[in-house]
C-alpha cells in the first residue's frame, strides 16, 4: 500500500462533475452550494480540469440551436466494398487453371539478378511494370522480370511485393520449395531456416510446394500461410496484425503481447549485436510495444526498466536476465 | 499526487506563467483538443477504459500543475511526456506487463510536433460531431437534452412535455452532460485515421 488515500478513479470524478454542473444549470443556486462547489472545485486539479472538460462539451451542444429542429438520425452510409476483390476472385479462376504450366522450370536457378540488403538494411526494388518490391533487413532475392516472363527467388529473408497484376504473365515468387503464384497482390513473403511465412495484404495468391506434398492454398486477403517443408496451414488475421507485420517499412517493430524471446529473436534480425533472455521465466514475460528496429539498446533499457532486468554486455552480445 | 513524472525526460516548456482564469481557458483551448490521440495512445498500453481514463485524468491535473508555473511550449510533445511517464510508473506499480508506454512516440504514429487539432475546424466539424453524439444517447435522455439545448425550455417545462419528474429531468440532463463529454472529446475522430 504506497498511496495513503486512494486515488479517486476518473469515471467518479466525472460523474460528480457532472452533477455539478447539471445543479448550476438548474439554476436556484444557494450560498452554501457555492461554498460546497468552490470547496470540491479546490480539491484537487483533477476535479477542476474534470469540471471544465465537461462545461466545455455542454457549451458546445449550444451550437445545436442553430439548427432549431429536433435531431434525426443520419444514416451512417456502408463502407464500400473494394472492387477489386471481385476483379482478383475471376483472374484467381483463370490463373489456377494456368497454374501447372512448365511447372519444373519455376524451381530451377536460371541467371538473374541479385540484390541484397545489409542486416539493418532495407531497400525498394521498382521494375519497368510498376511491380514494386521492398526488401527488408538481411535479403536476397534474384529477379528475372522482363516483358513475358516475372520471376522473383527469395534466396532470404523478408520481402514486400506490390505486384502490378498481369493475367497474361503471372507473376511468381520461388522461396526454396514452394512458390507463390500472384493473382493482382500485395503480399509478404518471409524465409527462415525450414519454415516460409506468406501474408496476403491484399488480392489472391495462390501458394504451392515443389514436390507437390501439399494441396496448394489461394490465399486471400488477411490470410497467413506458413509452410515447413511437408505442411502448409493458412490462418486469417486481422488487418491490424499485418499492418504491423509491415512496421519494418517504416523501420520498426511491432510487438502486441510477444514474448521475450520471440521479440528478441526479431530485434536479433536488425543487429549484428544478439540479443539473449536467459531464464525461462523472463522469456515469457510478454511485450507490447513499437519500437525502432534499429534500436536493440532503447528495447534493452525499457525492458529493464519494466521487469526489473539485469543486462550484461559482452563483444556481440546483451544478455538480460533476472 | 505520489506518481510524478519524470522531469528529465520532459521536452523542455516556456512560456509566461497563467492566471488562475486563464488557466481554464488555456486547458480548454490547448489541451481539451489532444484528449481524442490522448485516449488512443493511453488505449494502447491500457484496455481498460476506466483505466485509461484515470491516467488521462491525471495528464490533465499534472499539465495544468506545470502550466500553473509555466505554460508549456509546444503543448502536445508535453502532454505526451507526462502521459507516457505516468504510464511507466503504473506499469511499475501494477505489475502490468506492456511496454508500449516506453517506446518512443514519434513511432508510436502521434506525430508529436504536429500542431493539435485546430479548434477553428473542430467547430465546423462540431454540428456533425454532436448530432452524432446526441445520436448515441439513450432516447429519454436525447430527449431532454434537445428540450434544454435546442427549444430552451425550462426543467419544469421539459418535466411536464416528457411527464416526469424535475428530478428526473435532473438525472438525464447530468447523464447527458457526461456522455456527451466524452463523446465530443475522448471519440473526437483523428486527423490521419486509418478508417
Amino acid at each position: 500500500m504506497s498511496d495513503p488515500v486512494a486515488p479517486e478513479r476518473a469515471k467518479d470524478v466525472r460523474a460528480a462533475a457532472a452533477a455539478w454542473l447539471e445543479r448550476r444549470e438548474r439554476g436556484a443556486w444557494s450560498n452554501d452550494q457555492q461554498t460546497a462547489f468552490d470547496a470540491w472545485m479546490n480539491a484537487s486539479l483533477q476535479h477542476r480540469t474534470a469540471y471544465w472538460r465537461v462545461a466545455d462539451a455542454w457549451h458546445r451542444t449550444d451550437r445545436l440551436r442553430v439548427l432549431g429542429a429536433p435531431m434525426r438520425a443520419q444514416a451512417a452510409s456502408p463502407k464500400k466494398t473494394a472492387p477489386w476483390l471481385f476483379r482478383g476472385m475471376a483472374a484467381a479462376l483463370v490463373v489456377a487453371m494456368a497454374g501447372g504450366v512448365a511447372y519444373k522450370t519455376y524451381f530451377a536457378n536460371p541467371a538473374a539478378k541479385t540484390y541484397s540488403t545489409t542486416i539493418g538494411g532495407r531497400e525498394t526494388l521498382a521494375f519497368a511494370d510498376g511491380s514494386e518490391i521492398d526488401l527488408n533487413t538481411d535479403t536476397v532475392v534474384r529477379t528475372a522480370v522482363s516483358r513475358d516472363k516475372r520471376m522473383v527467388w527469395l534466396d532470404k529473408g523478408e520481402a514486400y511485393f506490390r505486384i502490378k497484376h498481369d493475367a497474361a504473365h503471372p507473376f511468381v515468387v520461388i522461396a526454396g520449395g514452394h512458390r507463390v503464384t500472384d493473382l493482382g497482390t500485395q503480399f509478404i513473403v518471409r524465409r527462415e531456416e525450414g519454415r516460409l511465412e506468406v501474408s496476403l495484404v491484399e488480392g489472391r495468391a495462390q501458394v504451392d510446394a515443389a514436390n507437390g506434398s501439399v494441396r496448394p492454398e489461394t490465399l486471400k486477403p488477411g490470410d497467413v500461410l506458413v509452410a515447413t517443408a511437408t505442411t502448409m496451414a493458412v490462418t486469417k488475421k486481422a488487418p491490424a496484425v499485418l499492418t504491423d507485420k509491415l512496421g519494418w517499412r517504416q523501420g520498426v517493430i511491432v510487438f502486441r503481447h510477444t514474448t521475450l524471446a520471440d521479440a528478441a529473436a526479431e530485434f536479433n534480425r536488425y543487429s549484428n549485436t544478439q540479443l539473449v533472455i536467459k531464464g525461462g521465466e523472463t522469456a515469457h514475460l510478454t511485450v507490447v510495444g513499437t519500437f525502432r528496429a534499429n534500436d536493440m539498446t532503447s528495447f534493452v533499457e525499457v525492458a529493464q526498466t519494466i521487469f526489473g532486468l539485469k543486462a550484461a554486455r559482452r563483444d556481440n552480445e546483451i544478455v538480460l536476465s533476472r | 499526487m505520489t506518481d510524478t513524472p519524470d522531469r528529465s525526460r520532459e521536452p523542455t516548456h516556456t512560456g509566461t506563467s497563467m492566471s488562475a482564469s486563464g488557466l481554464e481557458e488555456w486547458f480548454v483551448r490547448e489541451v481539451l483538443p489532444l484528449e481524442a490521440a490522448l485516449m488512443q495512445f493511453l488505449r494502447r498500453s491500457l484496455r481498460n477504459k476506466d483505466d485509461a481514463d484515470d491516467v488521462c485524468q491525471d495528464v490533465y491535473a499534472l499539465v495544468c500543475e506545470a502550466a500553473q508555473q509555466k505554460q508549456p511550449h509546444p503543448v502536445k510533445p508535453f502532454v505526451f511526456t507526462v502521459a507516457r511517464n505516468l504510464l511507466i510508473n503504473r506499469v511499475r506499480r501494477d505489475q502490468i506487463v506492456s511496454i508500449e508506454a516506453v517506446a518512443d512516440l514519434d513511432v508510436l504514429g502521434i506525430a508529436v510536433d504536429e500542431p493539435g487539432p485546430d479548434r477553428s475546424v473542430m467547430a465546423r466539424q462540431d454540428l456533425h460531431r454532436l448530432q452524432a453524439a446526441l445520436e448515441h444517447l439513450p432516447p429519454r435522455c436525447r430527449q431532454a437534452v434537445v428540450l434544454r439545448k435546442i427549444d430552451g425550455l425550462s426543467y419544469r417545462e421539459i418535466a411536464a412535455r416528457m411527464g416526469i419528474g424535475e428530478d428526473t429531468v435532473s438525472e438525464y440532463l447530468t447523464h447527458g452532460m457526461f456522455a456527451l463529454a466524452d463523446m465530443l472529446n475522448a471519440d473526437a475522430p483523428q486527423k490521419g485515421d486509418a478508417s
